[in-house]
């Protein structure tokens, strides 16, 4: 028997013009993704502030992750450009700060991706719960 | 031992101020104690006398004191800069914080500060006095008959010890001699923490970090952080001037803290000197150096006015985060 089977909270950060459009066609197309994937739409991913990954773990994600237009196709230009350095300094220092570094990931999903946004849901999904419930990160005021 | 002395800087400065140059200067102020320097505005010749000092502990980075203080001067301002003192300074002057015409900068060479937890730990506690004499410091304290000597040389500040530059990059006058950029080892900690197993940083992290009583000094004093308003005086963060409730918390403003001046911080070293908990905060910052030199080339922040920092630009081959952990030597 089964009980009370762990399962990850995970944050997606989704830019509109690509990576939700992308998450709206995988739903579309019925492609399963799980439940856990807690999906917030952003206006770019650049929009996306060091401090809301850590809010999110701080209200209890396991894992964030953050969706873009592929480089190149940015809706403004150039926003993913600017996240892809922001992300690649954060993330290597929470690795600095001993968070496990598999529960950040910044991923490029088009618009016309919905198996790729489903294929790396599920990935990360597994990846994380694989890892367990995030404690280095934890408030335990935000516990329920 | 410092290679310039008090006189001469009252000297300059008294000349300064009478020839008119400049109305005010900024300088190091008499505090309670030997080692409690204190900036300070200066006035008149007569002040300078009575108030201004020039020792081993005269650490305090002036360029942040430049965004308020040039602008209500009447006149110019005179402020006196150590090397390091001048990247912080272009930093500034690139960011547009301070008019440069209001500025009368004069360059002091640096033989590198003490740090005054490094001479309480030999001399103990209770300083009356510390007096230079040659390469040591004097100590005399409360509880000892006998001065205490020791050498300068061992309670240089961390920062000092690894001194990345002692050449002015910006002054309208330089007094001594100019100094070279030097190829110091500040990296070797970073690199020492990034070849450990991420239990072991974390567990170093936490112990450091736990220390942290919140008293915002980092930020205070860091010139770089200069935004007129900050994140962590919102009074709807849930964080602001209150100490850490939690660990999340103490990452949390560490993480930001650093990360707000990551491609702008000049390494001057400010945030781990005034720390009272002696918390190693500087590790931080250059562990964003450290990588953004690594990601993206060699940059120096404040090296060149006007020079872009490297995370408000990109180029079209960026590495991907995920590639930042496979070169292998980031990560053990």
């Amino acid at each position: 028997m089964q009980v009370n089977e762990y399962k990850p909270l995970i944050v997606a950060f989704c830019c509109n013009w690509c990576s939700y459009a992308g998450a709206d066609l995988a739903g579309n197309n019925r492609l399963a993704y799980p439940a856990d994937v807690k999906i917030i739409r952003v206006p770019c991913s650049c929009r996306v502030n060091p401090t809301f990954i850590l809010r999110a773990f701080q209200r209890g994600a396991d894992g964030v992750i953050i969706c873009g237009c592929h480089p190149g196709d940015c809706h403004y230009t150039s926003g993913n450009y600017y996240t892809r350095r922001r992300m690649a300094a954060l993330f290597s220092m929470l690795d600095f700060l001993g968070i496990e570094k598999e529960r950040t990931r910044l991923e490029w999903v088009s618009a016309a991706e919905g198996a790729k946004f489903a294929a790396t849901m599920n990935d990360f999904v597994q990846t994380v719960a694989s890892l367990g419930e995030n404690k280095r990160l934890e408030d335990l005021r935000c516990k329920k | 031992m410092q290679k310039i002395t008090r006189e001469q800087l009252i000297a300059k400065a008294s000349e300064l101020l009478s020839n008119g140059t400049v109305s005010q200067v900024l300088g190091w102020g008499k505090g309670e104690f030997d080692y409690d320097v204190t900036p300070t505005l200066f006035s008149s010749a007569e002040e300078l006398e009575n108030g201004f000092v020039f020792n081993d502990f005269c650490g305090a980075n002036f360029s942040k004191y430049l965004v308020s203080k040039a602008a209500k001067a009447d006149g110019k301002l005179l402020v006196f800069l150590k090397p390091c003192d001048t990247y912080s300074f272009n930093q500034l002057l690139t960011e547009h914080r301070f008019d440069r015409e209001k500025v009368y900068a004069v360059g002091i060479p640096c033989e590198g500060m003490a740090d005054i937890s490094k001479v309480k730990a030999i001399s103990g506690d209770g300083i009356a006095s510390i007096n230079a004499d040659g390469d040591n410091l004097v100590v005399t304290t409360l509880y000892e008959d006998a001065p205490i000597t020791i050498a300068t040389k061992d309670v240089l500040a961390e920062r000092c010890i690894n001194c990345k530059s002692k050449k002015h990059v910006a002054y309208d006058e330089l007094m001594g001699e100019e100094g070279e950029v030097l190829a110091s080892n500040r990296f070797d900690e970073v690199a020492r923490l990034e070849a450990m197993t991420a239990d072991e940083r974390f567990a170093f992290w936490q112990n450091e970090l736990s220390r942290c009583i919140r008293c915002n000094a980092c930020r205070d004093a860091c010139p770089a952080c200069t935004c007129e308003k900050c994140v962590f005086d919102n009074p709807n963060s849930g964080v602001e001037n209150k100490s850490p409730a939690n660990e999340f918390e103490e990452k949390l403003f560490h993480i930001i803290r650093a990360y707000h001046v990551a491609g702008r911080c000049t390494d001057c070293g400010e945030c781990s000197r005034v720390c009272p908990q002696n918390i190693p905060l500087h590790l931080l910052n250059r562990k964003f150096i450290k990588d953004i030199n690594e990601f993206y080339g060699e940059y120096q922040a404040g090296e060149e006015v006007d020079s872009r920092a490297p995370l408000v630009n990109y180029t079209t081959e960026d590495l991907e985060p995920g590639e930042v952990f496979d070169r292998g030597d980031n990560n053990a």
